[in-house]
């Protein structure tokens, strides 16, 4: 029996964790190595990760469930400028952040479920106050795109998608800083865009973006390891394996 | 009309920390108790399990285990010529939700008080006269001590299983613990966690400056434990998923941990979930509670539960609320200065510093919620108050937590928000920075308080709580004298880039990033009933048979976190109940 009820669901990856292949340590006793828990739960391991995802379909045929043509046109161009594709590591687009988007607003984040909705609202109080519009994040990408698009269209000479980088860049910026004149009820639209784009780059890749989590293979974040009884004292040794998902998948 | 249930003898509000320890210790005496829990029930299996608790945007961003402001939230304004707007999203604090509360979520931190906190007013007035308290200070004594209180602190600590090193045994200092706390009868039930590389890094600081580092007092098992109710937990593994988790794996002292499953075997207590306390039911003669109404989602109707001890333990914002909606206490009236309830609201004073180390490996993601060396050096009682023209304090902390990068990526400062700067940044930066943290006293003042909002309701009709609060300068001077100390600490590290993030003269309250969930006061504990709405037993003042728990009792807001005091108070609490009130019901004081 083992000592604690609740281990028989310990991390089942713990046990594959290559604890004794870190230049210059001494090996150290592995996780449930050797245990007959580590034995049974490696199977389980093993078989999560044969299920490897497949290529998912492309941005362009992808199944919106909340932006329409325009507002997808939009929130592609500009979340390609957020996270640009140039350099090292995956642009937002590589990382699907524009499906992840749309699956939020879809969802209850985009509907503000858990939020206090009532009203009286007083969209223009003290941005400190927080959230005070009577719209849901998804309404205001609803009503922000249309009204930035025509600001990009009445400055720039076409809407936001139609431009080129530096002027996206440039609009942005704008946008950014407060300089485009916007209904106070959509006053965080900036905000919550470049929110949600780090969000997608970010999250565990069942929501959809961070694909093939090499977001989290960029900057060396192992995503969903979660044991690392071992590492507490491993001094300003940079922590060697690559990120799992909560699905299983490695990279 | 409102359906009855059978009559209790106990109803419990609230199923979290406090709601725990009033349940599993009353049980003892055979008392027939109930539960009443508005959020869903929660265990670590199956809820917590491995993998899907490892998930930062449902847990982390979308916060799906606090509390739903669509089913209750106060509202916010700084000062009284602002109208008071709802706190719709939530940003500054994240009060729990679901059987275990906020003790399922939180970081673990466990802190008792200093003894000069619980005397704060007679030690300035001891020490440096009545003078240096500003006339809107409304600053107390405890009616209760830290000698009194030190056995109900050990047996909380025993009963969470706190990991740490004793500084203060009985009375000798001991190198390597926190050579000012209060003296401790026993050391900590288990021995520290390692230290992380941080956290070495800021120890070693410490010492060469002539500081006194020691391990931060941590609700996180370092090794196997049993609690004195049987409950076991076993070591943590820094899986960095803590705060704002649950623990996968039986390592965070939690009500899951510790509590839930000694207590759920007692025939005499029985729970239940979604059940929302709207009020408290008073006697005619208005001196007792016969019980309290809730309503049951699930039959989408209010519900009567008569006892005969109401304990309300449904976290500070929320008892309060129920205090000034069920006419327990009189309304505090910051223009007269009369009346209890909602007085003395505080909340917390932190800052600290960043730094990056281009060629440092911290590897951010390993760590746990109550990770890190401390010092307390500058803490209220180190501190020369005259000399340096503030009261309070704070204690500084190093540590990995959190390291998940939707939330946890800075940045030296001049990064770009977004675009290539910002993804070279992140290639760059991300496991190569540290921070040190300071973490203050927030002191009470007349104009910080709670009341019921005029203009918004929840959706029973009941009107929200309305939250007036402001920094004010004695914190903010506090906050600048830490700056000032720890900067030359953060050089002496000599980072490659360090930036510096404490309030300073003229900031505001802002409720959009998040700060604390240590909200205190609003049902104070007090000598008389005209100073506060609870007598030293945290026995309401004027209904002898309703008992508070929790951080609303604190007279003004310690330097540390919260539940090391609250929990000591929850067990000092029912020892009064079981001992002097159920043989003899009435006033204890
Ligand atoms: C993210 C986070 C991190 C924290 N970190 C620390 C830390 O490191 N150190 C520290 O000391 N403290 C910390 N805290 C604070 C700590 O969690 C609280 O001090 C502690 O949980 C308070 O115990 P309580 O019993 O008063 O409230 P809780 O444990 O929150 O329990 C209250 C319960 O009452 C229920 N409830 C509320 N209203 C009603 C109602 N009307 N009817 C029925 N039920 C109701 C709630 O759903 C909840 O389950 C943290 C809190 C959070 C949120
Ligand atoms: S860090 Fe440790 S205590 Fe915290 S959730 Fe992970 S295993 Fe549990």
């Amino acid at each position: 029996m083992l000592p604690f009820p609740g281990r028989l669901m310990f991390n089942p990856l713990a046990g594959h964790l290559p604890m004794t292949d870190i230049p210059g340590l001494p090996s150290r006793r592995s996780f449930l190595k050797g245990s007959a828990a580590g034995v049974a739960l490696s199977a389980l391991a093993t078989s999560a990760s044969a299920e490897k995802a497949e290529a998912p379909v492309s941005l362009e045929d992808y199944k919106r469930e909340f932006l329409n043509d325009a507002e997808w046109a939009f929130v592609m161009a500009a979340t390609a400028r957020l996270i640009p594709s140039e350099g090292d590591g995956p642009g937002a687009i590589e990382a699907r952040v524009p499906v992840f988007i749309d699956r939020q607003l879809a969802g209850d984040y985009g509907s503000a479920e858990d939020w206090y909705m009532e009203g009286p609202h007083d969209a223009s109080a003290s941005p400190q106050l927080g959230w005070q519009t009577p719209l849901t994040p998804a309404e205001v990408y609803r009503q922000a795109i249309p009204a930035f698009d025509a600001w990009c269209s009445k400055t720039h000479g076409d809407v936001f998608a139609g431009l080129e980088a530096s002027q996206q860049d440039e609009a942005l910026t704008a946008l950014q800083n407060g300089d485009v004149e916007l209904q106070p009820e959509v006053r965080d639209f900036f905000s919550i865009l470049l929110a949600n784009t780090k969000e997608g780059y970010f999250a565990d890749p069942m929501y959809g973006g961070n694909h093939g989590m090499q977001s989290w293979v960029y900057i060396g974040f192992p995503g969903a390891r979660a044991a690392f009884r071992e590492w507490p004292e491993r001094h300003n040794i940079r922590y060697p394996l690559g990120p799992v998902s909560i699905s299983g998948e490695r990279a | 009309m409102a359906r009855q249930e059978k009559k209790k003898d106990v109803v419990i509000v609230g199923l979290g920390w406090t709601g725990a320890i009033a349940g599993i210790e009353l049980a003892q005496d055979g008392l027939e108790i109930v539960a009443l829990e508005r959020g869903p029930d929660q265990s670590t299996v199956p809820n917590f399990k491995y993998p899907n608790q490892i998930d930062e945007l449902k847990y982390g961003v979308r916060l799906k285990m606090m509390q739903k402001l669509s089913q209750q939230t106060v509202t916010v304004r700084r000062n009284e010529d602002e109208t008071a707007r709802p706190y719709r999203k939530l940003g500054s604090f994240l009060p729990g939700n679901g059987v275990g509360g906020a003790g399922t979520h939180w970081n673990g931190l466990n802190w008792r008080p200093m003894p000069e906190e619980l005397k704060l007013k007679s030690y300035v007035i001891e020490n440096w006269g009545e003078d240096i308290i500003a006339e809107d200070m409304t600053i107390g004594d405890y009616p209760v001590s830290y000698d009194e209180l030190e056995p109900y602190f050990t047996q909380f600590e025993k009963v969470a299983g706190i990991s740490g090193y004793a500084g203060n045994l009985n009375g000798e200092i001991r190198e390597g613990g926190n050579p000012f706390e209060g003296w401790r009868s026993e050391d900590f039930p288990m021995p520290p966690l390692p230290r992380t590389w941080d956290s070495q890094k800021f120890h070693d600081a410490c010492i060469a400056s002539g500081y006194h580092p020691f391990p931060a007092p941590a609700g996180i098992a370092s090794t196997a434990y049993v609690n004195p109710y049987g409950m076991q937990m076993g070591p943590c593994n820094f899986c960095g998923f803590c705060e704002r988790y649950g623990c996968y794996q039986y390592s965070k002292s939690s009500p899951q941990t510790t509590i839930l499953d000694a207590l759920k075997r007692k025939p005499n207590f029985s729970y239940r979930t979604h059940c929302e306390v709207l009020r408290v039911e008073m006697a005619e003669d208005g001196k007792t509670a016969t019980g309290v109404t809730y309503f049951d989602e699930e039959a989408q109707e209010e519900v009567f539960q008569p006892a005969d001890l109401v304990i309300l333990s449904s976290y500070q914002l929320n008892n309060v609320h129920l205090m000034l909606v069920s006419g327990i206490g009189e309304p505090y009236d910051p223009a007269t200065g009369k009346g209890v309830t909602g007085k003395n609201y505080a909340y917390q004073m932190n800052g600290g510093i960043s730094m990056f180390f281009e060629d440092d490996n911290f590897n951010p993601f390993v760590g746990h919620g109550a990770n890190g060396t401390c010092i307390d050096d500058f803490a209220i009682n180190q501190i020369d108050f005259g000399e340096e023209g503030f009261i309070g304090g704070a204690y500084w902390r190093s540590g990995t937590f959190n390291g998940q990068p939707i939330r946890n990526m800075p940045l030296p400062k001049g990064t770009p928000a977004w675009g290539a700067g910002w993804k070279e940044g992140i290639g760059r930066w991300y496991g190569h920075a540290m921070s040190i943290g300071s973490h203050g006293s927030n002191l009470a003042y007349a104009n910080n308080y709670l009341d019921l909002d005029p203009n918004y309701t929840d959706r029973h009709g009941r009107p929200l709580m309305r939250m007036t609060f402001d920094w004010h300068d004695n914190d903010l001077r506090m906050n600048q004298f830490m700056k000032s100390k720890m900067e030359p600490l953060a050089k002496s590290m000599n980072p490659d880039i360090m930036q510096v993030g404490f309030k300073g003269p003229g900031a505001h309250y802002d409720v959009r990033p998040y700060q604390t969930t240590h909200n205190t006061g609003g049902h104070i504990m007090s000598e008389t009933p005209q100073e506060g709405v609870v007598n030293r037993y945290c026995q309401a003042w004027d209904k002898h048979n309703v008992f508070v728990m929790g951080a609303g009792n604190f007279v003004q807001n310690t330097q540390y976190n919260p539940t090391g005091l609250l929990g000591g108070l929850a067990y000092w609490t029912v020892q009064a109940i079981r001992t002097q009130y159920l043989p003899n019901p009435r006033p204890l004081v």
